[in-house]
Parts: structure tokens; sequence; C-alpha cells
């Protein structure tokens, strides 16, 4: 068993040590009715090989989107991950490491998460930043349950333009704690009044930029409108690539900001493992939730890092601690890193416009298609399209023809069939023109 | 002692300095070469274009692999040695997974392509699922939760919505006073108040006073088994009955599953819902705090309320259900805790690892866990003091009475172990006994590291008892930082790098 | 320390005319080491006798600051945000914490003085 060191030599030799007949009598304190007589049910033991030979077979019966021209988004986006990224955070140091509790031999963990830090409030125009979290939706519902602690309102306020894992597992999460939900209707076009809905009882409003099915607000407005009525304005952001190019959702007057950060920091992977981004302002730090990181000095004086303003947290605070999240998504939030650094300013504005520019060449293209509509005015890289039948079906017969044509919108609104001719489609740099016309050519066709 | 005592740069050998990345910005550098965007005529951004600068750093490739390669160089892994965690299970992570995980077919596939195009993927986490419901014998398993307090808080979850559809949430969670500090967070979450239940002189939950502490209003019972003490709870069939009795649930918190895998059936021990830390008993690589996954299995009783999605298997092969099951009179299930389809790539990782112990191998596995925390109890029970008589399982406690009148505390005793090469063991955790240490070997250490370690401990205790406090007062020495001070860090947060910052602590250049 | 009565949680409170200070004894802040954080409560809160009325932050643990009377806050140390370790330093001077409105006198009764206090504390061992 080669991820096992004892031989059975070992084992006997040690079990005298301890004075125990048998591996089996160290167990003797399990109930006999709890270890079963008969074996478990499972394969045997194997070898690399064979474990290769075998997941290999399942791997190759899914259709990667290396081998076909790949337009989907709807919150998660394959963008070209450098090379030098993925196989820095394969690195041992840094993947076989536990959360950095003793900073003197941890130092490598805790300065690439102030560097971290340091990039997500740069990105999204705020002042403070976490460690990470699971992913941009669990981030969103934290916001949520933030902003309704420090408001110590009971209603939350979700556009419709929030993508619905997001408003789902916000819904989730505030289920019993007494906080009312309201989502609005799914806004394709961009026309919800949410200044009007506003009232004193609201903790907070939850939008997204750009929105799901496309488009780009300003929400500087409903800031405003938040601040007098005492709320909070959260926004939430599934593609943070478009804050290369956009004004940052800080400067907007956000309060807090949350984001997916898989689009910078890696493959799309069948939608996780992701990584959370979640910003605030300073004075809301102390009702943050996850690990922070803050710069200090060591016994020589030198600058270092550490854990801090702990006692937020759930191994100190226990049941009044600001959330129960304990794990985090410590590497890919390095990924997330390595790959901004790699881009550098200059880099990250050009990959934010080259993104703006191919979604704007397949938007062109594809409004030139019978019977086919782009319905946001103003998007980044992915917008919604009106087909002249169920988007569902299309998205079938193109997937046949080797091509993953975008997302229909159906797939996350059953229950509007006026959304059953939408899709979304999106475009990055991976698409190159020839991919966006054999696209564009396919749906003529099938159209 | 300073840092680069004897050299010019602040270097030590091996032991480089580096500055935050954003200190080695030189305009118009970058590590990414990226196409002409080209020409577009009028952008699409309604005038919401940035106007000012970001500020990121510019560097070329070979820094940038430079600083994270010197970054890394400062961390201490698994790979690198020793790393008895209690309670962590840091467990050798074999490259196999890390493999798996990226071919195209795993990596490179989206969330939202037709099911038609990812059974493949579909059928690895059906896969998946169908062993984990052996090893437990439960019927049902919820993968999404993206670790093991998210694991928690789904299986706490639905356990509150069950009560709810038999018209009874109720209103307290008793929890035993070692627990881990999420499962009150996780039952605080639930909208319960969470009561304390005391241990007994063995280690383990008093069960007369957790009887006591049961009526009508308590709704679960959240238990750790093997408990952070590092033992079974013996009574554990029975605290299942009571907890049935009074009309509870009880969820059992799998974080040390490592110790009881391929051996005991939790479904024999009474339990209605677990979470699995695939990050520990699966192998699958910490990465510095994350990212993990935590599924839980649960009971008949519970699988109507699991979360979606879920994988079923029809005529057209394999499809995910991502929407709950219609509102009517049926049982409300709990809807989505996290987005997409759960942490995919970590779930590739953990088969890999189940394929390749099998059955046999992960009983071999919980069985070398325990026999080797079972020879550093008896190896080091006469050098330290051991908390309570073993028997342990797969870790071992020990507290601080053998530090007593040394002037030595667990804190300095643990960083002294820092500069014999060792990560520290669990420090001042659980807090039923004082001075906390807690040592978790996992099956993949040797026999020789074993030894080598104790023999380690052992001349450092006998160090501690001449008194020699301020030696290990000034450990560790020989790390990239010395002591930190967590005090300034708190009193005066700087949580993110500015311009102008003081540099003047920065003393390596790169 | 003249006019100081104490609980049996660490808080002290000294009587000036209708109102009274609050803070936490010399014994509680050792026992909690250097303080980090010290959230206090909002002017024109109500706190009840025993309820929790501050939060007392070091760097591994968090406390409860309770009112040792019931009454209406109407004055907090400000101080204390940018400097918490008067808590340590001074933690019957400088480190008070707020001041209430007391709203029943009669609950002083229940408290200890000092004398009794320190025979309390010796008792803790």
């Amino acid at each position: 068993m080669r991820y096992l060191p004892l031989t059975e030599a070992d084992r006997s030799g040690m079990l005298d040590v301890i004075g125990a007949p048998s591996v089996d009598a160290l167990f003797r304190d399990v109930p006999a009715g709890a270890r079963p007589g008969t074996p478990f049910d499972l394969p045997p033991s194997a070898g690399e090989m064979e474990v290769e030979r075998h997941l290999s077979a399942l791997a190759q019966r899914n259709l990667s989107a290396g081998c076909a021209p790949c337009f989907l988004g709807a919150g998660a986006y394959r963008h070209h991950v450098p090379a030098a990224a993925d196989h820095l955070i394969q690195r041992g140091e840094f993947l076989t490491a536990y959360t950095p509790y003793q900073p003197e031999i941890s130092q490598g963990t805790l300065q690439y998460l102030f560097e971290f830090q340091t990039q997500v409030t740069m990105i999204t125009g705020m002042e403070v930043a976490n460690a990470s979290m699971y992913d941009g939706a669990t981030a969103c519902a934290e916001a949520v349950a933030m902003a309704c602690r420090i408001t110590r309102k009971r209603r939350v306020l979700l556009s419709g333009s929030l993508h619905p894992h997001y408003r789902d597992v916000s819904r989730t999460l505030m289920r019993f704690s007494g906080v009312q939900v309201e989502a609005l209707a799914p806004d394709p076009v961009g026309i919800e009044d949410l200044i009007g809905r506003m009232d004193d009882g609201i903790a907070c409003v939850v939008v997204q930029t750009p929105g799901f099915f496309g488009h780009l607000n300003d929400y500087t407005a409903l800031a405003a409108v938040c601040h007098e009525a005492g709320a909070l304005l959260v926004v939430a952001v599934t593609e943070p690539v478009s804050l290369g190019l956009l004004m940052p959702p800080g400067e907007m007057g956000a309060d807090i900001v949350v984001c997916e950060g898989q689009s910078i920091a890696g493959p799309v992977g069948f939608g996780g493992p992701g990584v959370g981004l979640f910003a605030t302002r300073e004075r809301f730090v102390r009702q943050m939730p996850g690990r922070l990181v803050g710069q200090t000095v060591d016994a020589d004086g030198r600058r270092g890092w550490v854990l801090t303003l702990s006692t937020r947290e759930q191994h100190i605070r226990r049941e009044k601690a600001t959330s129960n999240i304990c794990t985090n998504a410590g590497l890919v939030a390095l990924a997330f890193t390595i790959h901004l650094s790699l881009l550098g300013e200059a880099g990250f504005a050009r990959l934010a416009e080259l993104n703006h520019a191919r979604a704007s060449a397949l938007a062109d293209r594809m409004g030139r298609i019978g019977g086919v509509r782009v319905v946001p005015g103003t998007f980044f890289n992915e917008f919604a399209l009106t087909l002249p039948r169920a988007a569902a079906k299309v998205v079938e017969e193109l997937a046949a023809r080797g091509i993953l044509g975008g997302v229909p919108a159906s797939r996350f609104y059953p229950s509007y069939p006026e959304l059953e001719d939408v899709l979304l489609v999106a475009a990055t740099e991976t698409n190159t023109p020839e991919e966006m016309e054999t696209f564009a050519a396919a749906l003529e066709e099938i159209l | 002692m300073t840092g680069g005592e004897g050299t010019v740069s602040g270097n030590r050998g091996l032991d480089l300095e580096e500055p935050l990345i954003f200190e080695q910005d030189v305009s118009g550098r970058t590590g990414v070469d990226l196409p002409e965007p080209g020409w577009v005529a009028t952008d699409r951004l309604g005038g919401l274009r940035r106007k000012g600068p970001i500020g990121l750093p510019g560097l070329s490739e070979p820094q940038v692999v430079r600083h994270y390669t010197r970054l890394s160089q400062k961390n201490y892994g698994i790979d690198s040695g020793f790393y008895p965690l209690g309670s962590c299970t840091m467990k050798h992570n074999p490259r196999l997974g890390e493999k798996m995980a990226r071919l195209p077919g795993f990596a490179d596939i989206h969330p939202f392509q037709p099911d038609s195009t990812v059974q493949g993927a579909l059928e690895l986490m059906d896969t998946l699922a169908r062993w984990l419901k052996e090893l437990t014998g439960l019927p049902a398993v919820a993968l999404s939760p993206a670790a093991g307090a998210h694991g928690e808080l789904c299986g706490l979850m639905a356990i509150r919505a069950a009560l709810e559809a038999r018209g009874d949430a109720r209103s307290r969670v008793l929890t035993p006073e070692s627990a881990h500090g999420t499962n009150p967070a996780t039952a605080a979450l639930c909208g319960y108040a969470v009561e304390s239940v005391p241990g007994n002189r063995d280690g383990r939950v008093d069960f007369g006073a957790l009887r006591e502490r049961l009526g009508p209003d308590v709704a679960a019972v959240m238990l750790t088994n093997p408990n952070t003490c590092g033992l079974f709870e013996t009574d554990i069939v029975r605290i299942a009955e009571a907890v049935h009795e009074a009309g509870a649930l009880f969820y059992l918190d799998g974080a040390n599953f490592n110790a009881l895998v391929g051996r005991v059936r939790i479904a024999d021990l009474g339990v209605d819902a677990m979470h699995i830390n695939l990050h520990k008993t699966f192998a699958t690589p910490h990465g510095g705090g994350g990212p993990g996954a935590g599924p839980v299995v649960l009971s008949e009783a519970l699988a109507p309320f699991a979360p979606v999605p879920y994988v079923v298997h029809g005529p057209d092969g394999f499809s995910l259900v991502e929407h709950a099951r219609g509102s009517g009179s049926g049982p409300l299930p709990l809807g989505r805790l996290k987005g997409f389809h759960g942490q995919f790539g970590v779930l590739v990782r953990a088969l890999a690892y189940m394929m390749s112990m099998g059955g046999d191998g992960l009983a071999l596995a919980s069985g070398d866990a325990v026999l080797n925390a079972n020879y550093l109890l008896a190896r080091l029970k006469d050098e330290l003091s051991l908390s309570f008589p073993g028997p342990c399982m797969h870790e071992v406690l020990f507290d601080d009475r053998f530090l007593k009148d040394t002037g030595v505390s667990t804190l300095d005793f643990a960083k002294a172990l820092i500069d014999e090469g060792y990560h520290p063991m669990t420090m001042y955790f659980p807090l039923v006994v004082h001075g906390a240490l807690l040592m978790e070997p996992t099956e993949s250490e040797s026999r020789e590291t074993l030894d080598r370690f104790v023999d380690v401990v052992t001349s450092l205790a006998a160090r501690a008892k001449t008194k020699d406090a301020e030696f290990f007062r000034q450990a560790p020495r020989l790390t990239p930082r010395r002591r930190l001070d967590e005090t300034l860090a708190a009193r005066r947060p700087v949580l993110r790098w500015t311009r102008g910052s003081d540099e003047t602590t920065a003393k390596g250049t790169s | 320390m003249a006019g100081l009565w104490f609980t049996d949680e660490h808080e002290w409170v000294r009587v000036e005319g209708d109102t009274g200070v609050v803070g936490i004894s010399d014994y509680a802040q050792k026992q909690l080491g250097d303080m980090v954080f010290v959230e206090l409560p909002a002017v024109g809160r109500k706190v009840s006798k025993g309820g929790e009325a501050a939060v007392v932050e070091s760097v591994k643990a968090a406390s409860e600051v309770y009112a040792p009377v019931s009454g209406e806050v109407v004055e907090v140390n400000g101080a204390l945000a940018g400097n918490p370790a008067a808590v340590n330093e001074d933690p019957y001077g400088d480190g008070w914490m707020f001041r209430l409105r007391l709203s029943d006198s009669g609950e002083l009764a229940g408290l200890m003085d000092r004398a009794g206090y320190e025979e309390y504390v010796k008792g803790l061992g």
C-alpha cells in the first residue's frame, strides 16, 4: 500500500511497545454492533495506473471546453490560465500546508494572503478584504447576514439582476434567521425600480454588476438612497475580469462587495472549487466574516504577517461568531493572486479590453442572425439573446454539433415561460474569431 | 540576534527575504502577452469605464515565479515534514489526485454545459456518493457543502427543516464542552440556543448530564466522535437512543472520521446526519486553509430535505436536479447552499484516493492512524502528562501538568519544536484540559519518524524540567520570522498594503 | 479606590451623583491579557443589571462586560478606541468604559465593596 509506510513488522513491534495484542484491540471502545462482521461492499485497493485509467475514461466522457467552441458564462468564465500560476500553486509548501496558525513557519501563506487582500481592495475600490470565502454565492449570503448584523434590520432586497444561485444561497442561509428575503423577478432588460422599493426597514439591497443578463448599471444613486434609509448596498460581481475596465463598485458607494474569483484564479472546473472575494469598508471590519491577515513585526523588529482580529471567528467566539466559516479557499486565492500579479496593471486592463472587444464582435454577429435579438444595450463580455424558439432546445442541438453555445435562462428560471427563449452568451479572450463564426453559422442553420 | 546577521542582503543562505509584490512594481512590465484587443467602434460600457488606475504592480514572469517560489520556502507543509496537528488530519496528499483533477475532461468543463456533455462528471459524483453511503451506512448524501462547517450547516438545517415539517421546530441544541467552535456557531446560524454539556472524568460526555438536559425543546445533539480528546464516545449508542427518545435528532461531527473509516458503520451508532471532511479523511490537500469539501450523509428521515443540486440516474443516463421539488404539502427541501455543483475538483481528488485505497486499504489506514497515535501515547506518557488513559483513537491528548513550575508554557514548548523542524501539535484545544497538546500523527508517518519525534519531545521535556524557561521563551530562533507581535497586529490593524506605507521594516531586496 | 463597588463577574461601578462609571477590575484585566479592542454600548441604550453591556477583546479571547447595575448609558469612553491598553494600564481610571444613569440605586446593595471583592478574588486562587 503505497501511501502507508508501516510494515507488518513495524505494526507488531509497535503493538509490543503499546502492550496491545492487535490493532483491533485498540478499537475496544467501539461497540461491537458498529463493527460490521461483513466487509464493506467496496472495490479493493488499486495501483496508480489502474485508478488513472478508470478516471481518465470518465473524464473522456465529458465534452471539455478545449475541444469545443465554448460560449458559456452565467457566473463561471473560461479564461486562459498562465502555466506559471498552475505550476506555482502545486508547490508542496503551499499545497500541503494547513491554515497559517503558526506564523513563524507560515509566512509564505500569510504574505500571499496579505497580497491577495490588497489586490481585492484595489480592484473593487474598497478598504478592507478578507482572506477569501468558499465562493461568490456563499460570500453573497454572508454579506446579507453581515448587513443584518450591522443595521439590526430584518428585511433584505435582492435585485433581479443577481445571479439566481447567489439569490438562492442567500435565502437558504437566512432561512432560520427571522430575516425576510425579498427577491425581485428576473430582470433581463434592466428596468427594475429598486429605489422606489426602499424603506427604513431594509438592511441591505443586493445588486450585481455586470448583471446576470449582462447589463451594466451605475449604482451611485441607489447607494445614496440606501445610505439615506440606513441600509447597506451590497454589490456582487461574478466576472471580476470586468473590473479591469469598469468603474469599481467601491466608487459607486458600495458598502460590501462580493465576488467569485474563479475567472481570474483558474479553470471553470465544473464550478468548483472557486474562491469568494469579500471586501468592505474599514468601519465594518469587526462585523466581517472569515479570516484576516494583518501586518506586524517579529521579536527582532522585522516585518511579518499574522492572522488577526480572530475574536470574530468561531474557534474563539463560538455561538457569537460572525459566521461559522473555518475553511476558506486559500489555494485558489493564491492562484488568483499569482494570475493578477502576472497580468499587472497593463495586462489586467488589456485582458478586460480584449474580452469586451470579443463580446462586442460576437454581439454584432449574433444581431445579424434572423430572429435573434441582443437584449442589453450595455454589457461587458456576456449578454442575453432572445431566440425565435426555446433556448434549451437550441443549446442541445448546438452541443450535438460540438458547440457549447451559451446557457439557457430557463435552466435557472424554469417557472418563467417568458424567459424560455432567452440565451446567455459569453465571449472571452479564449474565443477566436473563427470559433465565433462557427457558432454563428451553426446557430443560423439551426434556426 | 537579528535576521540577516552577518550578511549584507539580510538573506541567510536559503532563507531569502522577499518584499511584497507591490514593492517590486516597474511600470511597463507584464508577465502575460495578450493580443491587441482590436478596434471597437463604440464600447457598450454605458459610460461606466474605469477612470483611474487600479494600482496593480507590473512584473515579468521570471520575477513572479521567483517571488512565489521564495514565499513557498517560508512555509511548512506535510511535504516538508511531520505535521502532528491534532484535529486536522494532516496526512499525505497523493499527487495522483492533482493529476486527475487537471484532466481536461474534469478541469475544463463548464458547470452549465448540457447534462448530455458531462456524463462522466455526473457519474464521478454518483460513484463518490455511493462510496460515502457505503462507508457510513446512511442512505443519502449531499455533496455540495464546501467544507466541514458548511456541511454542519447543511446537516443542521436539514434537521431543522425536518422538525419544522412535523410542526415542532424546537429551540435548543446541545453540544459537549469539548466541541469544535463551528458546532455552536452553526447551531446559532440555524436559530438555536446552544447549551454546553460537561464531560466526565474519562474525557467523554457525561451521559447523565446530557440526559438531564434533553427535553421536548431540544432539536439536536451535536457530537464529535472520536471526540476532540481523541477518545471514542463509549456511550454513543445510549446517547443516540436517549436523543431519539426525546424526539431530537443526532448530528455527528465527522471531523475525526479518519479513525473509523472502513471499520465502523456510522449508521449503526444511531446517527441521523454527519459531515465528512474530504480534505481530512480522504487526503485532499488543505492548501493553506482551503479549499475543502464537506459532504453530508443523511438518514432516511432527513434525505427528503437534502439541498440541491444532486445527481439522479434515469433512462437517458445521469442528470442534475437543480431545483427543489415543488411546494405543496411535501417536505420543503433546503434549496441551495453553494454556487454551481459543489467542490467538484475536490471530489475528483477524494475519489482518486478512495479508489487507490479500496475498502481494504481504508481499513488499514484507519488502523495505522490509531496505531500511530497509541504508539505516541505509549512512548510519551511518562515524559509528558497524559490527560486520559488509553487506548486513544487517532489522536492523543496531553496537558501541561508536566510543565508545572518550570516557567515554560504549552506555547513555548510548541515553539521549541519548530526549531527542531516539526510543525507543532494543536495547542490549547480542546478547552477541557489545561494547556492542551493534541497530537494526531496520521497513518502517513513511519515508525522511524515517530521515534525521532519522541526523542526530540523527550529531550525538550527534560530541558523544560531544568527550568531553562528563557530557552523556550526565545523559541523559535531558526525560522524566517521569530515570534510575531499579535497584540500590535490587532490593536492597529494593517490589512492591506498602501503606497508609501512603512517599508523601513522590510530589510530584504530581491 | 474608595467608592468602588464590584460584581462577582469582575466589573466595578463608581457612583457619581445619579450616575455610575463602569469598568473591569485589575484582576480581570490581568486574566484577559493585552486588550486589543473594547466594544462599547451606544449612548442612550438601556441596560439591566447582569445584562451584556460591552465586550473586551484580547488577541485570543473575547469576554462580555455585564452591567453591574441597571440604567441608561449616558457617556462612553471613546478614548479606548485608539488606546484599548488603558484597560490594562489603568483599569480604575483611564480604562473606564461607560457611564450609566442609575435607574435603581438600591441595586448597589447587592455588590461587594473593595475589601469584600479582594477577599472574593483570593478565594478564586
